[in-house]
């Protein structure tokens, strides 16, 4: 697989990283979050391990985000700090 | 307090990624997990299970002892959902609902008389209902079949192909939860109801346990498959093979469950009326 592909998808993770703990929207943040288990999927389908991709497709991008916007509906959207 | 915990995890991540020079880098044939144990589970799965998935065979064959625990921490998962966030839903509050022939919306407050549960013309809805989007109503309608086969064949072929009961557990539970989602949390909660979800989510760890427990009473050690060839009717290689999937199913019930269940009870925060 080509390095550059890698290096894209690596430094998107990182930034979707940092960027769901700077958003101060919480439901911004959780779907950040959600962006930040998709590009980790892509990078795990990359280097082989298709089935941890396929677990954190079905339960990091997809139902834990859920959750958290569920969350974030009965608690606050803002955070305090 | 705060540059406190950045200098920690600063320190944290330097420490990280100084480490993380020892790690042998990817796919290094001489590493001591591609020494000893890959080698091993490559040359001996076929052979044992008749599993071509051999990450399958690991997580249910080899390693079947920390899957089942697995499986037990997501139920308890949502059994602490359920005991922190359940609580019935407060008498006094008024009810909507939609007179489906002439859509028109009921309020009932107080001592009013409800309509049964099952009416075909009254209908429960939220207090903050926007009208049914045809679009998203029609959309999840196709949608949602199609993906309930793919979450079955995920787990039915856990086997051959990438995936099995974890993953199609929580396909098959976003499903429900998209159908929640789009109508409304009564609606789902109409078709996979509160006791139905907790009550299977113990049958599916039971399944797993209770595999397990066969191989006991049929004199072999726990989790250890070929003492179900009998049940099966069947060589020991092939007992392996019917012995993970029955754990796969076991696990997939439970997720899906239990994925349903936590939705229910986020959702809601605990009192199962309104949904997101």
């Amino acid at each position: 697989m080509s390095p550059l592909l890698d290096l894209i998808i690596l430094s998107m993770t990182v930034i979707c990283a940092i960027g769901a703990l700077a958003v101060k929207d919480l439901l911004g943040a959780s779907i950040v979050l959600g962006a930040y288990s998709f590009l980790l999927c892509l990078a795990w389908a990359i280097m082989g391990a298709v089935d941890v991709a396929f677990t954190e497709a079905a339960v990091g991008a997809g139902v834990s985000t859920v959750f958290f916007v569920a969350a974030v509906f009965h608690t606050t959207r803002e955070t305090k700090d | 307090m705060k540059t406190f915990a950045r200098i920690t995890i600063l320190f944290c991540l330097g420490v990280f990624l100084w480490q993380s020079w020892d790690f042998p880098d990817w796919g290094d044939k001489d590493s001591p997990a591609s020494s000893h144990l890959s080698p091993y589970f490559a040359k001996n799965t076929m052979k044992d299970s008749h599993v071509p998935n051999i990450v399958s065979a690991i997580l249910a064959d080899y390693r079947g002892f920390d899957t089942m625990f697995e499986t037990a921490v997501v139920f308890s998962a949502g059994l602490a959902c359920f005991f922190l966030l359940r609580r019935k839903p407060p008498k006094t509050k008024s009810k909507y609902y939609r007179h489906l022939p002439t859509g028109i919306t009921v309020k009932i407050t107080g001592e009013g008389k409800e309509p049964s549960k099952d009416s075909k013309v009254f209908r429960q809805i939220d207090s903050l209902w926007t009208p049914y989007d045809l679009i998203i109503r029609k959309t999840t309608q196709y949608i949602i079949p199609f993906v309930q086969i793919f979450a079955l064949y995920v787990v039915a072929h856990g086997h051959y192909s990438p995936g099995g009961g974890f993953q199609g557990g929580v396909i098959l539970a976003a499903t429900i939860i998209l159908f929640a989602v789009s109508r409304n949390l009564v609606a789902g909660l109409r078709w996979v109801s509160e006791k139905a979800a907790s009550v299977s989510a113990a049958i599916g760890v039971f399944i797993y346990a209770g595999a397990g427990a066969m191989c006991i009473v049929l004199g072999k050690v726990f989790l250890n498959y070929e003492a179900l060839m009998e049940v099966f009717g069947t060589d020991s290689v092939m007992a392996r093979y019917y012995g993970i999937f029955v754990v796969e199913i076991g696990v997939a019930l439970a997720v899906t469950t239990v994925m349903i269940w936590l939705y229910y009870n986020l959702s809601s925060s605990g009192k199962h009326d309104e949904g997101l």
